[in-house]
């Protein structure tokens, strides 16, 4: 049997960008969750329980743009040129956060700039990579195996809602880490903000998804047209079922089970968007298999990853177990 | 020609974020491995000394590498935005080597870069030293892995064109392509002397001040005897470097020399000129008779290809590459002559009491950088106007984008470096203006951080 290699790498892609989503998810989080908490110490301790992995976190956006770069350069070529500009933003963004982890501590009297460009960059790496996603799912028009739309075809009210989405799916996912990562005071402030953050999330999906299938025919055919619907059925349900947790393990004061089952939504929401466009990679018409790099270069690249990625997976692992437990204020950390 | 089109503003943007990305990958290469020699030093000897000099060099390595991921990230994704002829042609080349480097570099440098700056409380110290290492040993792989790719640009093999594309066929042969070796050990060896001023400057700058403790005098003492090592080797790896490229890339040595015939019985080598590209001649040039074919040809009468041997439209820019390699190469020379004079003070006992010396060296500071970056110039400019030499121009490597797009992005990202990156040197060279602390070791004693005991804290104020 021939293996399929296009498959195997969509897999390994889509991985890499569901390990990206869920962890600078909570840590882009943070800087947009600043703006609720004005005292220094709290900014501190929210800043420290990221300092250690923020960096580990960022690099999986690195595989998941090498890896399409590698396996799909038609992908490659075709969505980055299609939004030029919210990648190029995107990519300011996290210049200006990425600055602020390692300069605002040595900073004096311009550290509530350094906050600013934290908050501001966070929210704009979140925002441009939902407009993004939002571009990809309206369809991107290719000839050729090149982009002929313009410059602002990734511009709609869809896609600038997809952005606002992402923007409190990272929110919701931050909250998650920081109850799970905090105390006292700081911890109890962080519940409270669960429950509407929580709302609002099931909120926006609930729009986004109404919005794909009203909005975008060949999405709305792949749910309902094709008597597949039982299969695809569960993941509504499963979404509401993890909100209802969300609030009883905010009730019941539990540590890690709000963090847990918000990745649990974003895992659910994530799978939805890929039921939505498969076997495409860049809908509407380029499939994974057209969009493919030579079988020898996906070959090449695929034995490094599968004996290298777990690998990757085990030490970012135990970066995480090195500095598990409460992160209190005075811990080694930005300063 | 139209000098500010979609095309020359995206190579004057790829330049521009490329120029300022390289620095702080070089800074992080030689710190890491200094910072791994310094922690080893320390857990050998239990010299203190080591462990403050470590604590003080690692800050300014987490700035330097925080700012290189960061730059980092606009490079990959530029391939895509602006690029992708160039990600779609060569794409089946360079995107599994990026692949690769990402997995075994990127991943190995952030998954142990925790550990290794916030760690120290939490593992052991042998843990740590291991943490360390695996850190500068991710930056040496990455080198590995980007120098791979961007050889296999000036000297492409192991490949076959398919349907316009570029298709591996051979990866060994692509990897090891014929300037790879050379490249591979230039830029390492030019990594760790960047890092190596940067220490020695900073030492020095103390010294001047008065400070006579012994971080500031080893910081000094061992980059001194790291330069001296390293210089003469750059040397020679870079004169090797050049017989590579006078025979895969004959033009780029044409338009480094601003030679334009080709001539019998030993080519002379221009010291100045300004080479003409329209004219076809170097003004104003004073030459060394012979010494061109000596040092490119090791021979006293070896020929040199001239560039009117080339179509005018292959030709890369000669004035440019012209003076960078010239500034590189003296700076170079500069550097050595450091080292040397660095010994001879060292062994009359007079290396931390010349003020002279000192006041050089601390001018020399940002020499590896300045060299570095004539060095990249003159390599990259010398490719044009290819991307993949002899395969894919420049031009046909170009994204769909049109001059707004590409001028606004480029606009921003000047805006942007200059602000954050302008800001993190600052910071940087704050800190080493600052200095080591001698008294790290009691403070940290004094605060229990493993203990956690909170009502000791709260009883000493803190």
């Amino acid at each position: 049997m021939q293996i399929d290699l296009p498959v195997i790498w969509a897999a390994i892609i889509g991985l890499g960008v569901f390990i990206y989503v869920m962890l600078d998810g909570f840590d882009l989080g943070i800087g947009l969750l600043f703006p609720f908490f004005e005292a220094k110490n709290d900014r501190q301790v929210m800043l420290n329980t990221v300092a250690p992995v923020w960096d580990g976190n960022e690099t999986f956006l690195v595989l998941g743009g090498a890896g399409l770069y590698g396996a799909f350069p038609v992908v490659y070529s075709t969505l980055l040129p299609a939004n030029y500009l919210p990648l190029i933003l995107m990519v300011v963004g996290l210049i200006f956060r990425g600055a602020a982890f390692e300069l605002r501590g040595k900073a004096t009297r311009t550290q509530h700039a350094w906050d600013l460009a934290f908050i501001c960059g966070s929210g704009l790496a979140a925002l441009c990579q939902g407009i993004v996603l939002g571009s990809l799912l309206q369809g991107i028009k290719i000839a050729d195996g090149r982009f002929v739309g313009g410059p602002f075809d990734w511009l709609s009210p869809f896609s600038l809602f997809c952005g606002i989405g992402v923007l409190i799916t990272y929110a919701t996912l931050g909250c998650g880490w920081l109850i799970l990562k905090t105390e006292g005071e700081l911890q109890r402030n962080m519940r409270q903000l669960m429950r509407p953050l929580v709302c609002v999330l099931l909120g926006a999906i609930t729009i986004v998804s109404l919005w794909t299938v009203i909005g975008l025919p060949a999405v709305a055919h792949r749910w309902f047209g094709s008597g597949n619907l039982g299969w695809f059925l569960p993941v509504p349900l499963l979404v509401i079922a993890c909100v209802w947790g969300i609030f009883r393990s905010v009730r019941l004061q539990h540590e890690a089970m709000p963090f847990i089952l918000t990745l649990a939504i974003c895992f659910l929401g994530y799978s939805g968007l890929l039921i939505s466009i498969w076997p495409n990679i860049v809908p509407p018409s380029l499939s994974i298999w057209e969009a493919s790099s030579s079988p020898s270069s996906q070959l090449f690249a695929l034995v490094g990853t599968v004996i290298i990625l777990p690998i990757i997976l085990v030490y970012n692992a135990m970066q995480y177990r090195v500095f598990r437990g409460k992160v209190r204020e005075g811990d080694p950390g930005y300063h | 020609m139209e000098i500010f089109d979609a095309f020359h503003l995206a190579r004057l943007q790829f330049a521009f974020t490329v120029s300022f990305h390289i620095v702080f990958p070089a800074i992080s290469i030689g710190m890491a491995s200094f910072l791994a020699v310094l922690e080893w030093r320390w857990l050998l000897t239990g010299d203190t000394a080591y462990k403050d000099m470590f604590l003080f060099w690692s800050k300014i390595f987490a700035v330097g590498f925080g700012m290189g991921v960061v730059s980092g990230v606009v490079m990959a994704y530029e391939f895509g935005t602006n690029w992708s002829g160039f990600s779609s042609i060569a794409g089946n080349i360079t995107g599994p080597l990026l692949t690769y480097e990402v997995l075994t570099a990127f991943f190995l440098e952030a998954g142990f870069l925790g550990v290794m700056l916030f760690g120290w409380h939490r593992v052991s110290p042998r843990a740590h030293f291991f943490a360390t290492l695996m850190v500068a040993v991710g930056t040496l792989i990455s080198t590995f892995w980007i120098l791979a790719s961007n050889s296999f640009m000036h000297t492409p093999q192991g490949y076959v064109i398919e349907n316009g594309r570029i298709v591996p066929v051979d990866w060994f042969k692509v990897i090891f392509n014929p300037s790879f070796p050379y490249r591979l050990a230039h830029m390492t060896i030019a990594a760790f002397i960047v890092a190596g001023f940067i220490v020695a400057a900073c030492g020095a700058w103390h010294l001047l001040h008065g400070r006579r403790d012994k971080p500031v005098m080893r910081s000094f003492s061992m980059a001194l005897w790291i330069l001296l090592l390293l210089t003469p080797i750059q040397i020679l790896v870079g004169d090797a470097h050049g017989l590579n490229t006078r025979k895969y890339q004959p033009a780029k040595i044409a338009a480094i020399e601003g030679l334009w015939e080709t001539e019998k019985g030993g080519t002379a080598l221009n010291l100045v000129g300004l080479p003409d590209m329209d004219a076809e001649v170097t003004r104003y040039a004073i030459q060394i008779p012979h010494l061109g074919s000596l040092i490119l040809t090791h021979s006293w009468n070896g020929e040199i290809r001239g560039l009117k041997e080339f179509p005018p439209q292959d030709r890369p820019y000669s004035p440019i590459i012209f003076w960078t390699f010239r500034l590189m190469a003296g700076l170079g020379m500069l550097m050595l002559l450091t080292a040397l004079v660095g010994l001879l003070l060292r062994i009359r006992g007079q290396l931390y009491e010349t003020r002279w010396f000192q006041r050089f060296v601390f001018c020399m500071g940002p020499s590896g950088i300045v060299a570095l970056l004539a060095g990249w110039i003159t390599t990259e400019v010398g490719r044009q106007p290819w991307t993949v030499y002899g395969v894919l121009r420049t031009v046909d490597s170009l994204s769909p984008v049109d001059a707004q797009q590409a001028g606004v992005s480029l606009l921003i990202f000047v805006l942007v470096y200059f602000l954050v990156f302008g800001v993190g040197i600052y910071y940087m060279l704050m800190m080493m203006k600052r200095g080591p602390d001698e008294h790290i070791e009691r403070r940290d004693q004094r605060k229990h951080p493993v203990l956690h005991n909170r009502a000791l804290e709260a009883l000493e104020g803190e």
